[in-house]
């Protein structure tokens, strides 16, 4: 098992099998196929609680001013004095209690997930742009460029992927003429361009598996037949019929993304905002120092965050993919 | 099939050089392996480092590099391995310890999480959209949510620290969180070597009957809708000889492939667990070469990772072939 | 049943013309398959009567979601579970619907046999096609495999297997469309069945070869004297084999008949849309029946076939029309009497 979530394990061509759905051909022909996907998505219980819990949590973290309580950097005000407050427990001052200076974690971790949040999507969103456009040109022109991306991505996806993270990390760090692009090695940026980086290629291998699968479909020979170029196919007729998948690529690729900056953060390879910002990341690696001393909340609670946004968003992708699983929109039995 | 696999052997030889390559020179810009040992070796003598650069093959320049990759392959193939930079230790006898630490490490995780896995799977698939397979699928999909440093992080903290307080009494409750054997221990002792293994195996173990149950059960919900399976059932035949001389027998067949391929990238592939369980397997070979850009432990740890993976793909493709009459390899 | 009164009188299926020849074997009475769905109940079969007699060959006759299909598999216990299974079915007195799963298995593939559409999806991949055979053989009777394997090859060689030895010992994959589907046959008729439903089984060949299995079905029902349900959306294969012909549409059957009678003097609008769809020599232009099939979900009041009838009048919203007899044939169209009379050109 790779360790981190990487797009290719949730492989949305992954059969789901609802049976329940099949009924031979005789329902409704009067809902468009968005109609009924949404139809579908509403009806996988566990993916509308996740969309819901997602929303509020992504609303309380953009409210951030509002919802914390303190600054990012903020110390709080001394309970006892003469007291330090240094890593206190949770306690009615500090909810989730305190770090290593004092900062109140429950603030902290409001505006670490909305920055490891905004990484996350960021990532995701220019992998799956990349991904696609690399996926569907190689699907449909096949030849030896299709045969070269899918060496490539063999050779990157065939290496442990913390692995071949780290080492592109540093290479992409080492070439002087890239760093006006990427930005240090410790910016966001950089992390942000690392992910999308990795994230491309199991956006690419499944938007080309689309291409290929629809390739051969009548509608794409009477496309043809009328004069219509390969792009114009690509673009109004296969990408359009590929949104399902690309669709639960994204959802998948967020997690990935979050989760990947979250392992790179744990092992100090990660962003360093410097000291007015934290990530979600963050505040989970620095949990490796306060395992052996006691303080359990420094702990439980970023985890606790973090494995509650992959549920949600897991979840979430799970319901898209049952919802506009190709498998179910068989004809008459 | 002997020709399909001597075929496959031969292309595998210019992929591993191609691939060793990238590698070589990957590493070489990512870590700058002269920096790493001149940091290690502070005092070293300027002949050393050209001693160094010499065995290594790490000659500067585009045509340097080239150079410098035949040299490191002329070196590795022949068994003329250089040693590590940090303590000059010979690179093998380590290399071969994590290697066999990680089989035992991985074998053990993806055996519960096969067993375990396909298990769930078909109780659920038997019963699709029931209550039973919605708490599998689940519980299924809360588990690989859990990435494996946290499940790590909390396992540790929960048997480092808590066990001992709660529970003193109870020594079988306090798992080692660390280490192969305790330290000072010699030989080999089955029971130490568990109880050790015990906790990085349940982080392992978290992610892989997750991703095992997920597949069995799609694979076996595949099969159940097919048309043969109709046709099984039309036969009069008892459910149970339905389920496992049909359903089952052609729904292990993705499951096989996709473990032969999957254990090919264990291999290397649990470098946060063994780091966080200070186990002494590949992945914190790795880390720690990493870490001191140590380019002759680096190397042959990538060729074997890239072994491993090759050797396992192979093992996925002549199975299917075993398993599926209508796959013919020529 | 007092004189006078309307067509609202229902006459017992057995009383309908065009009965089967000889004791039924295989009875339907009111049968009805609902899905729940997660857009509702879609009624895919709303009250079929139907009698099957011992080696008499029936063809049943729809175009997709008709419910010919479901019909059948119903009865066998083959469809998903979110199927409900209302009415009758019985198999020589076995009443199949609401059957324990024991009992259906004893009547599968022993006493009725049912073979698909698409032979290759059909047959399981990993095993030899004898081993197969074999199977369905051992699970209802006691026979050791090697006379079981015999066995196999003899059947085999009855549905015109050449060099069935070898053959046995193959893999699905190895065999032509027109063998497999030759092969499920000699499947199907290894426990000797009273009834074999043949759901389709020409449709994915070629008319070469759809000639050679019907010949193959022809042969088992002379020599065997097993009844055939011959399942198709395919009048010319109605027209060549079968004895009796049962039209259906929306879920219900529209008319009965001996096939020479059905194809010389239809009388439902629905079978006469069917034969006039046909393209034929001499005939100019094809004349296909406007409209499509009803969603089931809601089924139309009345005579579902109204809305792309021709012939349709305000009263066939009115009521279920039920088959009832019509000269040598059965018809559910209440206005047969006028339409014939009247001799409506195609």
């Amino acid at each position: 098992m790779t360790e981190l979530l990487s797009p290719t394990l949730l492989d949305p061509s992954e059969p789901s099998g609802d049976v329940t759905a099949d009924a031979q051909g005789l329902t409704a022909r009067s809902l468009s196929p968005r109609q009924m996907a949404w139809r579908r998505f509403r009806s996988h219980r566990p993916a509308m609680i996740s969309a819901v819990i997602l929303l509020l949590l992504v609303l309380f973290v953009l409210l951030a001013p509002l919802t914390a309580r303190y600054g990012v950097n903020e110390p709080i005000f001394r309970t006892e004095a003469g007291r330090s407050n240094r890593y206190l427990s949770p306690r009615a001052e500090a909810w989730f209690g305190t770090d290593d200076i004092g900062r109140d974690l429950y603030s902290r971790l409001i505006y670490g997930t909305r920055v490891s949040l905004a990484i996350g999507l960021s990532a995701a969103v220019i992998a799956v742009v990349i991904g696609t456009a690399i996926g569907a040109w190689a699907g449909i022109r096949g030849g030896w460029f299709d045969d070269v991306l899918m060496r490539v991505t063999d050779v990157f996806l065939a290496f442990p992927f913390l692995v071949a993270l780290l080492v592109t990390r540093n290479m992409l760090g080492e070439i002087p003429w890239l760093e006006p692009i990427v930005g240090e090695r410790t910016s966001i940026r950089f992390v942000i361009l690392l992910l999308a980086l990795f994230g491309w290629m199991g956006v690419a291998r499944v938007v080309r598996g689309q291409v290929l699968a629809l390739k051969e479909r009548e509608f794409v020979e009477a496309a043809r037949a009328l004069g219509a170029s390969n792009r114009r196919i690509v673009v109004r007729h296969l990408l359009p019929n590929s949104i399902g998948p690309i669709l639960v690529a994204l959802t998948f690729s967020v997690v990935a993304a979050i989760i990947a900056e979250s392992t790179l953060s744990f092992f100090g390879f990660g962003p360093q905002p410097g000291a007015d910002a934290t990530s979600l990341g963050l505040l989970v690696g620095s949990s490796k120092e306060n395992v052996l001393t006691g303080n359990w909340w420094m702990v439980l609670f970023p985890c606790a965050t973090l494995v509650l946004l992959a549920l949600t968003i897991n979840m979430i992708g799970d319901g898209l993919r049952d919802a506009t699983d190709p498998k179910l929109q068989r004809g008459n039995g | 099939m002997l020709r399909f696999v001597v075929r496959r052997l031969m292309w595998a030889v210019p992929t591993l050089l191609v691939v060793t390559f990238l590698v070589y020179v990957a590493i070489r810009i990512g870590t700058d392996p002269v920096a790493s040992y001149v940091r290690s070796n502070a005092r070293a003598s300027q002949a050393k480092i050209d001693e160094y650069i010499e065995r290594n093959g790490l000659y500067e320049g585009v045509d340097g590099y080239i150079r410098g990759y035949f040299r490191w392959l002329g070196g590795f193939l022949s068994g003329d391995w250089p040693r590590s930079i940090k303590g000059n230790q010979e690179v093998w006898p380590d290399l071969k310890n994590a290697m066999g630490n990680s089989l035992r490490l991985a074998g053990l995780g993806a055996l519960v999480g096969i067993v375990l896995g396909c298990g769930f799977g078909v109780l659920a698939a038997l019963k699709p959209g029931s209550i039973r397979d919605g708490s599998v699928n689940t519980t299924a999909l809360v588990m690989l949510s859990i990435p494996p440093f946290v499940s790590a992080v909390i396992l540790q903290m929960v048997f480092a620290v808590y066990t001992r307080q709660w529970f003193p009494g109870a020594r079988w409750l306090h798992f080692p969180t660390s280490g192969v054997y305790p330290p000072g221990h010699r030989g080999f002792d089955l029971i130490e070597m568990l109880r050790h293994l015990t906790l990085p195996v349940t982080v392992v173990a978290i992610q892989s009957v997750a991703v095992y149950t997920r597949y069995m059960r799609a694979s076996l919900l595949d099969v159940l809708n097919s048309d043969y399976l109709r046709t099984a059932r039309a036969k009069g035949i008892s459910e149970r000889r339905v389920l496992v001389h049909h359903a089952l027998r052609n729904a292990m067949l993705p499951i096989v492939t996709l473990a032969a391929i999957d254990f090919g990238l264990l291999f290397g592939g649990l470098i946060i667990t063994e780091r966080i369980f200070e186990y002494p397997g590949l992945g914190n070979f790795f880390l720690t070469a990493y870490s001191n850009g140590d380019f002759p432990q680096l190397m042959p740890w990538m060729v074997i990772v890239v072994i491993a993976v090759i050797l396992f793909n192979l093992l996925a493709d002549l199975s299917y072939a075993f398993l599926d009459p209508r796959i013919r390899l020529d | 049943m007092s004189g006078g009164e309307e067509q609202t009188v229902t006459v017992p299926p057995d009383q309908l013309p065009a009965g089967p020849r000889g004791e039924p074997v295989l009875q339907l009475r009111d049968f009805r398959v609902t899905f729940s769905t997660l857009f509702g109940d879609v009624q895919a079969v709303r009250g079929i009567d139907l009698d099957v007699g011992a080696g008499e060959m029936v063809g049943i006759v729809g175009e997709s979601g008709s419910g010919k299909s479901v019909t059948f598999l119903g009865l066998m216990g083959l469809l998903p579970r979110s199927a409900r299974i209302t009415g009758s079915a019985t198999v020589g007195g076995t009443q199949l619907v609401g059957a324990s799963p024991k009992v259906l298995n004893r009547v599968r593939g022993r006493r009725v046999a049912m073979i698909f559409q698409d032979p290759l999806s059909a047959l399981n991949p990993v095993h030899r096609i004898g081993d197969q055979i074999v199977e369905m053989i051992q699970s209802h009777q006691r026979m050791p495999k090697k006379r079981a394997w015999e066995r196999a090859v003899e059947l085999l060689g009855v549905v015109g297997i050449p060099q069935p030895r070898e053959r046995a010992n193959q893999y699905p994959h190895e065999f032509s469309g027109g063998m497999r589907q030759r092969v499920m046959i000699a499947m199907a008729i290894a426990n000797d069945p009273e009834v074999l439903v043949a759901d389709e089984p020409t449709t994915a060949l070629d008319v070469t070869v759809q000639a050679q299995i019907l010949e193959v079905l022809q042969r088992i029902r002379r020599e065997m004297h097993t009844a055939i349900v011959l399942i198709t959306h395919d009048l010319g294969v109605v027209a060549r084999v079968a004895d009796r012909v049962q039209v259906m549409y929306a879920g219900r059957a529209v008319e009965r008949g001996d096939v020479e009678a059905i194809f010389d003097h239809p009388s439902h609008p629905y079978t006469r849309g069917l034969l006039s769809s046909l393209p034929a020599l001499g005939r100019q232009r094809l004349s296909p029946i406007p409209g499509a099939p009803p969603n089931m979900l809601n089924p139309p009041s009345g005579c579902a076939f109204r809305a792309r009838c021709p012939h349709a009048v305000p009263a066939c919203a009115e009521g279920l029309p039920e088959l009832r007899p019509f000269g040598d044939l059965a018809t559910a169209c209440i206005r047969a009497e006028e339409l014939a009379a009247v001799e409506v050109a195609p």
